[in-house]
């Protein structure tokens, strides 16, 4: 060992190294440091013993508290249901007009369609349930499966275009695409969907038209372009446009068809939240 | 070679990274070699490759922060920082690009660059290896660049903080091997009895390093002519062997040789002795004994068993005081020089550092509890916590070891300016607090937002909601990221001024010193 | 006693051993354990590997960094639960090499994302995020809709998957060109994909353009099966086995 010397300032004694000019005090641990130390080893152990915490060779050590997050979590969404009080219960039992005549029980529904809205619908249907291109609007009382309780209920619970068995489904075809129609016909077509919403088109090409709506279209969206909910086909004549109303979005509907895909919520909420939604959705928009 | 013919495009684009790198290293080698360059005075110490990574370090700061002020520019402005036809520049391959850079060519050449330094001068000893050193310089810079070019190009593993790919591991377990051969051996011919406690900090990193490279990164290549590869690990496991990896990178990276950068240069600096030495014993091994325990706290909640996350937990706990040792350690190195900090900035430096680092021990074992972590995980609150960490205490002490090294280094009485050392403080110290403080109100909002209830007992908030919420938050970061990328400018300025100083003309020869190697400095 | 400590300071050998000794436990008794215990896996029905197309679409998931943002693991914290669904169960990342469960929740939790929107919404957004959340600052992957799939390799891909333990079989690999379009052709026979990796493989074209195969509708195909293979109605999520 080299010697050892004291360090001017504090009067510690050095360890008698040096390397580089740096030497070392000869301090002893802070005591209160080493107390914390011990504190905190102290407190593991107390953890380990109440916690599962050691693997052994075919199992863990349990913790005399057997505490689990996966129980503990069923639980605590058992006491929502405390919480939730007699509104969850009867949103059980209750038809889709009992909630919707009774007050309490339909602000109660409203309360929980606003919050399940906001995860899972607006990020098609907008944060107001305002649409956007390809998603309806669910705030005006145009609907395309129907806007009474029981077909929008419908309508949420299986979906449409979904693989659920009761889905709603209909196909409207790919003129275009699919070569069922020619440009030139389908050119003609979307000055006469143009006319059939009031607005100026060329008369000429609509009246072109007019025998091919009655025979390719009509089927679906009526004689009169007034839509029909059983198909989903929407009314052409009110101005209300799922894809748009430029005339390129009606050309593009024409020969492309989308048939747009609305997921089924069956799976993924319980029979009372699927309730609350159409309630909500009812009564938010005009409520036919 | 052949990489350079893979089918795959990525891999072929790496292949050309090699291969070019490969012709440079050969005719520098062979210009090198012929004109006596490389020639070695053992009586001297190899300081052009310190030189080099000390300008490395700086460069990569530059590269690492500016890339970090983009990530949150484009987190506070989507519509104008994406562009839709360019997906290497969005922010799913920015963000791995930026913490690869900061942590691994920022810190990782301060930490080499450091750490032959200091293993040099406490050994009294030539680094080992003749220009093995130059080869884990530059083989490392290699590795960066592959590493950087893959991300942009979306070759990545997933793996945070170990994304490169299996060639690019299997290069960098080549260069560390050759980095711990040189530090060893250098210690190997130490004219020194004892082994300094920083070398036993620079050890511990390189040695523990290694281990976790390997381990993580084992995987299956797709074919030996492919870039991508699959983890040798799945699910559970492979989640815990990541964090495993992903605590200690933290640990072994960012703590345990910077506490080395800081057992040599504080005093040095200060010139005071090291505090206690027995506090240095118990500290180290009850530092790295207890860090390697802690990953767990990365996977709180998840579906690893419980009985892990509760080691993990309880670990974390008692990882505070080994932590908090070498704070005081750093500390009451300054007992006596304590005036220093208001003449000194660069101490001033130190000493933020050192109390970040303090700070962000206090907070890691906090966040580790799982009541706390249910609330912080997967919010800002821990980006908060990693910058506390990684900009006041990584890249404070680095910076203040650069402002150390450059004079001497270079042979100039002080830095060139030390006004822009103050203007570098002060402005990267409000960077900081900007940085973390936005990031705590927006971590702790998440948080609560998501866990928030209606009286009725549903959800309060939709998720968008909290993205909107943190628009303002975020803005204030990038605003704290400007200020401290600012700092950094300032003292490249500062540096390059510094560099380009007169020497004083005398120099006592008789001192143990580095030749000055124009040549090797200019390559850079 | 201080003074034992030297052995350490003069032998550089002994004290990197130390080192190594000192870091190796942690992990050890903490890693090792997960391969053996059986407790660590919960027993479910319905995981399976993932098809040819949507382990293509993961690995352009992995490739974007979209868990940079994005988790893939529910806890078990009845806030998530109501928001994301049942939590994540160990088993149903079983296959995952690698893992995606994430760190950061910038967007939304993704474990089981599968099923909830459809495949247009799926690609109007990820072309551009803000048009259909404005409040969005989730990147736009337009390119995605216009690249073709690269798949020459995922014949080798699989074959990696199975030597790291993914249970594929010979014929899913001697069939994993053909399954990967069948995948995404609507007009194919599902019969051989459907058989190979069960009934609740989703055939489609997922990126509304049936004449290509590109990394849209790979991408699309992964993100519609998140979390929808294991079957919750036999799952007993009660039985203390699966409490752990
Ligand atoms: C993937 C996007 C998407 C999501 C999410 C979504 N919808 Fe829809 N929804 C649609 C589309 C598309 C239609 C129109 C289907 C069509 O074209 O016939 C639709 C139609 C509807 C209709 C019928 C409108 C009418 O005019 O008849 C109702 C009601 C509705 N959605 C409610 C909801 C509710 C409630 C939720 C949330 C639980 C929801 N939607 C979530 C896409 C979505
Ligand atoms: C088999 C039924 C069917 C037939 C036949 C049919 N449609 Fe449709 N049409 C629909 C359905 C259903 C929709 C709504 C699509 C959706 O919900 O995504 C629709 C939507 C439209 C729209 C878009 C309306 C909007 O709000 O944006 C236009 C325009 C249209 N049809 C025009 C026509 C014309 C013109 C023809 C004949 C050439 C035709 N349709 C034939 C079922 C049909
Ligand atoms: C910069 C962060 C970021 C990145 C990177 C990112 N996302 Fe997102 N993601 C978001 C945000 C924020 C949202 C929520 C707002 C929205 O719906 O756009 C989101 C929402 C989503 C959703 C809807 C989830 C839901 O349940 O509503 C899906 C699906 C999705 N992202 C997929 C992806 C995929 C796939 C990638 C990679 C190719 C990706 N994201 C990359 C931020 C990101
Ligand atoms: C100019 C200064 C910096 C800015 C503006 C910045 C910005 C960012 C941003 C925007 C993120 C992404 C956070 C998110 O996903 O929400 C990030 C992550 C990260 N940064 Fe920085 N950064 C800076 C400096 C640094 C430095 C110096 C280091 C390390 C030495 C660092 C290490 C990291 C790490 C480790 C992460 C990942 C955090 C996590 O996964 O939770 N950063 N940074
Ligand atoms: C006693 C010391 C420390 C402990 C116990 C600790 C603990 C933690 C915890 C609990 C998390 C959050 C994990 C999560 O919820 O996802 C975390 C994240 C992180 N910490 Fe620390 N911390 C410590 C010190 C530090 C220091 C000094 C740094 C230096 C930069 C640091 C860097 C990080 C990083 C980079 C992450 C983010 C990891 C990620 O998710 O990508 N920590 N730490
Ligand atoms: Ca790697
Ligand atoms: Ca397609
Ligand atoms: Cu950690």
């Amino acid at each position: 060992m080299s010697q050892r010397e004291s360090d001017e300032v504090t009067g510690v004694e050095t360890t008698g190294h040096e390397w580089d000019g740096i030497k070392e005090l000869n301090n002893p641990l802070p005591r209160w440091w080493l107390w914390v130390l011990w504190l905190t080893v102290a407190w593991a152990v107390v953890y380990w013993v109440l916690m599962p915490a050691w693997p052994g060779i075919s199992g863990h050590t349990t913790g005399v508290l057997g505490q689990s997050d996966r129980a503990d979590v069923a639980r605590q969404l058992a006491a929502l249901e405390e919480v939730r009080g007699e509104g969850a219960v009867r949103l059980k039992t209750a038809s889709l007009q009992q909630i919707e005549q009774d007050p309490e029980l339909q602000a109660y529904a409203l309360a929980v369609g606003q919050s399940v809205f906001g995860d899972n619908c607006a990020t098609c249907h907008g944060v107001g349930g305002t649409g956007a291109k390809g998603y309806p609007n669910l705030r005006d009382d145009v609907w395309l499966w129907g806007g009474s309780l029981e077909d929008i209920h419908h309508t949420i619970r299986a979906g449409v275009r979904t693989d659920q068995p009761d889905a709603r489904t209909s196909q409207m075809p790919a003129f275009g695409r699919d070569q069922l129609l020619s440009a030139a016909q389908i050119a003609d077509l979307t000055e006469y969907v143009v006319a059939l919403s009031g607005r100026k088109a060329d008369a000429a090409a609509a009246g072109r038209a007019a025998p091919v709506f009655a025979e390719q279209c009509a089927a679906c969206h009526g004689p009169a372009g007034k839509g029909d909910v059983s198909k989903g086909a929407p009314d052409l004549t009110d101005g209300e446009w799922l894809y748009g109303d430029e005339r390129d979005d009606i050309r593009g509907q024409i020969a492309n068809g989308r048939n747009g895909v609305m997921p089924t919520w069956e799976a993924r909420f319980d029979p009372e939240t699927l309730k609350a939604l159409a309630v909500y959705i009812h009564a938010n928009a005009g409520g036919q | 070679m052949a990489t350079a013919f893979s089918d795959d495009r990525l891999f072929r684009l790496h292949g050309w990274v090699f291969v070019v790198a490969g012709l440079i290293a050969s005719s520098v080698m062979t210009v090198g070699l012929n004109s006596g360059r490389f020639r070695i005075d053992p009586s001297r110490y190899e300081d052009g490759v310190i030189r080099a990574g000390v300008i490395a370090t700086m460069f990569w700061a530059v590269v690492g922060l500016s890339v970090g002020v983009f990530a949150a520019a484009q987190l506070s402005w989507p519509e104008l920082l994406y562009f839709p036809e360019h997906g290497w520049l969005n922010f799913g391959r920015v963000r791995p690009l930026h913490t690869s850079a900061v942590i691994f060519a920022f810190g990782g050449n301060a930490l080499i660059a450091t750490s032959f330094y200091v293993v040099q001068r406490t050994s009294k000893a030539r680094l080992a290896g003749g220009v093995a050193p130059w080869f884990v310089f530059w083989g490392y810079q290699l590795f960066i660049v592959l590493a950087a070019t893959g991300y942009l190009a979306g070759i990545t593993q997933s793996r945070e903080y170990a994304e490169p790919e299996w060639y690019v591991d299997l290069w960098l377990t080549i260069v560390w091997v050759a980095y711990l051969l040189v530090f060893l051996g250098t210690l190997w011919k130490r004219k020194e009895p004892h082994i300094y406690v920083a070398n036993w900090f620079y050890l511990a990193f390189i040695v523990t390093v290694a281990l976790l490279h390997i381990v993580n990164n084992a995987a299956m290549p797709v074919g030996l002519l492919e870039s991508k590869s699959y983890s040798a690990y799945a699910g559970v496991q492979d989640a815990l062997i990541q964090w495993w990896y992903g605590h200690n990178a933290v640990a072994f990276f960012l703590t345990v040789p910077f506490l080395a950068m800081m057992y040599y240069f504080v005093p040095k600096r200060a010139e005071r002795p090291v505090y206690s030495y027995r506090l240095s014993i118990v500290h180290f091994w009850s530092l790295i004994f207890i860090y390697i325990w802690a990953g767990p706290h990365h996977l709180h909640f998840t579906a690893l068993p419980q009985w892990a996350q509760t080691l993990g937990m309880t670990f974390s706990i008692m990882l505070w005081m080994p932590s908090w040792g070498g704070m005081i350690n750093g500390f009451m190195t300054l007992q006596g020089a304590w005036d220093k900090i208001r003449t000194d900035p660069v101490i001033r430096m130190m000493v933020v550092a050192m109390a970040f680092y303090g700070m962000a021990t206090f907070e890691g074992p906090l966040m580790s509890v799982r009541a706390v972590n249910s609330l912080s995980h997967y919010t800002d609150w821990t980006v908060g916590h990693v910058h506390s960490g990684a900009l006041g205490w990584n890249g404070f002490i680095t910076f203040a070891c650069v402002y150390c090294m450059v004079p001497w280094l270079w042979k100039k009485e002080r830095m060139w300016s030390t006004a822009l050392i103050e203007w570098h403080f002060w402005i990267a110290t409000t960077g900081i607090l900007l940085y973390i403080s936005s990031m705590w109100v927006s971590g702790i909002m998440e948080g609560l937002m998501w866990r928030e209830y209606t009286p009725q007992g549903y959800l309060a908030n939709a998720f968008v909601e909290t993205v909107a919420a943190k628009h303002i938050p975020n803005i204030i970061r990038t605003l704290g990221g400007v200020m401290f990328l600012s700092g950094a400018l300032i003292m490249v300025y500062n540096v390059w001024r510094t560099i380009r100083m007169p020497s004083p003309a005398a120099e006592p020869a008789a001192q143990a010193q580095g030749p000055a190697a124009p040549a090797l400095v200019a390559a850079e | 006693m201080w003074k034992h400590h030297a052995k350490f300071e003069r032998n550089s050998i002994v004290l990197a051993i130390g080192i190594l000794i000192a870091v190796s436990i942690g992990g050890l008794i903490e890693i090792a354990p997960l391969f053996w215990l059986e407790s660590t896996i919960e027993k479910v029905k319905g995981v399976r590997p993932y098809t040819p197309l949507e382990l293509a679409g993961r690995d352009i998931y992995i490739r974007e960094g979209c868990y940079t943002c994005h988790s893939q693991m529910i806890r078990p914290l009845r806030d998530e639960v109501e928001r994301y669904g049942h939590y994540s169960l160990a088993a149903e990342s079983m296959y995952d090499h690698p893992f995606q469960w994430g760190s950061k929740r910038t967007g939304p939790d993704l474990a089981r994302v599968g099923g909830k929107y459809s495949d247009s919404w799926h690609k109007d957004h990820l072309i551009d995020p803000r048009a259909l959340v404005p409040e969005s600052v989730m990147p736009p992957y337009a390119f995605l809709a216009d690249k073709d799939l690269e798949y020459r390799d995922i014949v080798a891909k699989l074959t990696a998957q199975q030597r790291v333990g993914v249970p594929y079989t010979a014929a899913m690999l001697e069939n994993a060109r053909a399954d990967l379009e069948t995948q995404a052709d609507p007009f194919a026979s599902p019969r051989d994909l459907k058989a190979r990796y069960g009934d609740k493989v989703i055939q489609r074209d997922f990126d509304g353009d049936p004449n290509r195969v590109t990394e849209m509708d790979a991408l699309i195909a992964y993100l519609q099966m998140l979390g929808t293979l294991v079957d919750f109605k036999t799952y007993k999520a009660r039985d203390a086995e699966n409490l752990r």
